[in-house]
């Protein structure tokens, strides 16, 4: 009984010891972010469609707006808007080619690209099908806006943003941000896009680019070499080596626009990179997907707020 | 037994001779509301615990504890500015604490990294 009581005291005064000592406590905490945009006006969100080029192994626009509609759906109050995915290139190139010989400058509200913009979106409509087409088959589809019916000719190169403008019957490839440029237009076209918001119900319309291009680059690389001394220990050194790796570029330019008016209303631009050491051989859509993975987070706290966990410690 | 009865006794004689003393002193005043304070946040109970320290803060200006608590309940819900006044007043009051300085990397960290983003 006695040294029951005896190790009941100690671990008492142990227990009365150690709260007295300690001065500090760890807790979890959760900081929240708020959304960089106010989307309390909306209550839905269409992921529309994207000017998309690069490596013809992945449909960019197919596979951006899947990512970010699935990702909407589970991280976003919005609900998100199943649509068919606009054939943004074909419809940009049309637009361009309506407007004739320009230098790629954005389409003005109201001017004449309102009336050829309507037939635009009735056009992009019917493409919608095709789109879905592509949608249905397997990933490695080439990219959005391949050869198309409706496609307008060309317009006369005179200028450095028509001299990428594509021949008739000819889809245009997009390779870099040059080729990317003079279809911008599409975005300031606020009637177009006027039209699609009234098409569903005014929705927060997400669209933009998305560059996605193969590339390499040489040069020395550290890594880590296990290597054994003349006592036979294991060691580990870093080693500087001569590589030529290759890998992708992504570079998404996220564009936000108010489907009650057509206006954009926020943009964000990105670009993430990736290389592999020659002996991988990393499929494009992989790449990809590693690549968005990065951006993703970032893209969602846009429109949503986000948590994001962590530890303080809290002093007496 | 009787080791017992007077460790019990001498418990009750320390927990009511405390108040007393906490009264004459702002600090011990302050650092029981700071206490309180780390009790009902480890609860999750963060608004109960910014008006504790809010007190803490106000019987004692100068306690470098209740300013880095305040902000990290601050942080906790989201009001940043306040959370940077509050941890570079802790800082201010005791500028080698490593455990404020620490909460106060952390934090500028997530928040650089916010408006970074933001201004894209």
């Amino acid at each position: 009984m006695t040294a029951r009581t005896a190790a009941a005291v100690a671990s008492l005064a142990l227990a009365l010891t150690v709260s007295a000592c300690s001065n500090f406590y760890e807790v979890p905490i959760e900081t929240p972010i708020q959304p960089k945009m106010d989307v309390t006006p909306f209550q839905r969100v269409l992921i529309a469609g994207f000017l998309a080029g690069g490596s013809e192994d992945v449909d960019a626009n197919l596979e951006t707006v899947r990512l970010l509609r699935s990702q909407l759906r589970s991280k976003s109050s919005l609900r998100v808007i199943d649509a068919d995915v606009l054939p943004l290139l074909e419809l940009a190139n049309e637009q361009r080619a309506d407007k004739g010989p320009d230098t790629g400058a954005p389409a003005g509200s109201g001017s004449n690209g309102s009336g050829s913009n309507g037939s635009g979106s009735n056009g992009g409509g019917s493409n919608g099908g095709g789109s879905n087409g592509g949608g249905s088959g397997s990933n490695g589809s080439t990219t959005a806006g391949g050869a198309s019916a409706s496609q307008a000719p060309a317009a006369p190169a005179a200028t450095a943003g028509a001299k990428n403008a594509p021949k008739p019957g000819e889809a245009q490839h997009i390779r870099d941000e040059k080729d990317l440029q003079p279809l911008e237009g599409i975005f300031a076209n606020v009637d177009f896009w006027k039209k699609i918001g009234e098409e569903y119900q005014n929705p927060l319309i997400v669209t933009g680019s998305v560059l996605f291009t193969a590339h390499a680059r040489s040069g020395f690389v550290q890594r880590e070499q296990e290597v054994i001394d003349q006592v036979g220990r294991r060691r580990v050194v870093p080693v500087r080596t001569y590589m030529e790796r290759k890998g992708f570029i992504l570079q998404p330019k996220f564009i936000f626009i108010d489907g009650r008016t057509g206006t954009t209303i926020y943009s964000e631009s990105y670009k993430e990179e990736v290389l592999y050491s020659p002996q991988q051989a990393t499929p494009a859509l992989s790449s990809y997907f590693e690549l968005m993975d990065r951006l993703v987070p970032s893209f969602l706290s846009t429109l949503s707020s986000q948590k994001i966990k962590g530890s303080r410690i809290l002093m007496k | 037994m009787r080791l017992l009865s007077i460790l019990g006794a001498s418990l009750v004689v320390v927990s009511v001779a405390a108040p007393a003393r906490a009264e004459d002193k702002p600090r011990e005043s302050a650092k029981k509301h700071v206490e309180f304070g780390i009790s009902v946040a480890q609860k999750g109970l963060w608004r109960e615990a910014i008006y504790r320290w809010e007190q803490a803060a106000k019987i004692d200006p100068n306690y470098p504890a209740a300013y880095n608590d305040l902000a990290v309940a601050y942080e906790h819900e989201g009001q940043f500015d306040k959370a940077r006044k509050a941890y570079e007043k802790a800082l201010e009051l005791e500028p080698e604490n490593q455990l404020i300085r620490q909460n106060y990397e952390l934090f500028k960290e997530i928040n650089d990294r916010t408006n970074r983003r933001g201004s894209r």
